[in-house]
């Protein structure tokens, strides 16, 4: 296994968010009552996602610079990677809101914003599936992912947070929201961010490398 | 001197919404009154559950440490060429 330090690394704080997220102490408050826990693996789902994306914009503006599709790979693979995770988000999500918000979709404005902005992230993989050129596809690509996450950014952290929203942290709405995230929550939530992070990480490092494979394959096919 | 006063105080405004927000305390860690899964934990069958998801766990994980395993044959394959 290629640079094998950081997978059992992402094993093993997938073990300890699985083993804390279940049996760590967390606050018993009313109408979330356990599934409190969620957190460590839904609100992880955007956190992970973002995460990627980022990384897909960097290759994606070095993919420009160089022309090297190298770069591609990675961008749309990461690319890709975030995208199950915001579409295992919102399912997720829409679980936990039945049963503390009493719908699968309230119309939440943060509900709607992330809805919007997968949208506008399959519409990336339309575009690609659209172009055969690969330079053409990897240079049309790389600008639309940069613009989509300039969108995605403000549409999912600056608007909902302008009106009231059943989110934490957005609007005033009592009863679900409004807490502070406390320690003991933080001891599991954070090192849970990083586990699947790394997680999706390696489903996209595998896949850039078939990608790779794939194109060495086809290259000596064409010479030979 | 204006726009430096109106950051500001819109910086305080932005701090005082920030507190607005409900601090988890003790309290909220040993009341009785909010239903939690008190009888599940102490009859232990929590551990089972967590058992089945470990196992699934390690079932997933394995196998894509197999496709990885995999793919670096493959890359040495084509490196050899």
């Amino acid at each position: 296994m290629r640079q094998s330090w950081w997978k059992i690394l992402t094993v093993g704080l997938l073990l300890y968010t699985l083993l804390g997220g279940f049996l760590m102490e967390v606050p018993r408050l009313p109408i979330l009552n356990e599934t409190i826990r969620a957190l460590y693996f839904h609100v992880t789902m955007w956190f992970g996602m973002i995460l990627m994306l980022v990384v897909a914009v960097i290759y994606s503006v070095k993919f420009l610079k160089s022309n090297d599709l190298k770069h591609d790979d990675v961008a749309i693979e990461f690319t890709n990677a975030a995208i199950l995770f915001g579409v295992l988000g919102i399912v997720t999500g829409m679980l936990w809101a039945k049963f503390t918000w009493g719908d699968y979709w309230s119309g939440d404005p943060k509900q709607n914003a992330s809805a919007i902005g997968l949208l506008m992230y399959f519409a990336y993989l339309v575009l690609r599936g659209s172009l055969s050129d690969t330079q053409q596809r990897g240079r049309i690509a790389a600008v639309y992912n940069i613009f989509a996450f300039a969108a995605f950014i403000p549409l999912i952290f600056v608007l909902p947070r302008l009106t009231d929203s059943l989110h934490p942290g957005n609007g005033g709405n009592p009863g679900f929201n409004a807490y502070d995230l406390d320690a003991k929550l933080r001891l599991v939530f954070y090192p849970a961010i990083l586990a699947w992070t790394l997680l999706g990480a390696w489903i996209a490092t595998v896949r850039i490398r078939i990608r790779r494979v794939t194109r060495a394959v086809e290259d000596n096919m064409t010479q030979a | 001197m204006k726009k430096i006063t109106l950051a500001i105080l819109l910086l305080l405004s932005v701090a005082a919404q920030a507190q607005e927000k409900i601090a988890v305390t003790t309290a909220d860690y040993s009341n009785s009154s909010v239903e939690m899964a008190d009888i599940m934990r102490s009859e232990g069958k929590i551990y089972i559950l967590v058992g089945i998801i470990l196992l699934i766990f390690a079932g997933l994980t394995a196998y894509v440490i197999y496709t990885d395993r995999k793919v670096s044959k493959l890359e040495k394959l084509i490196s050899e060429k």
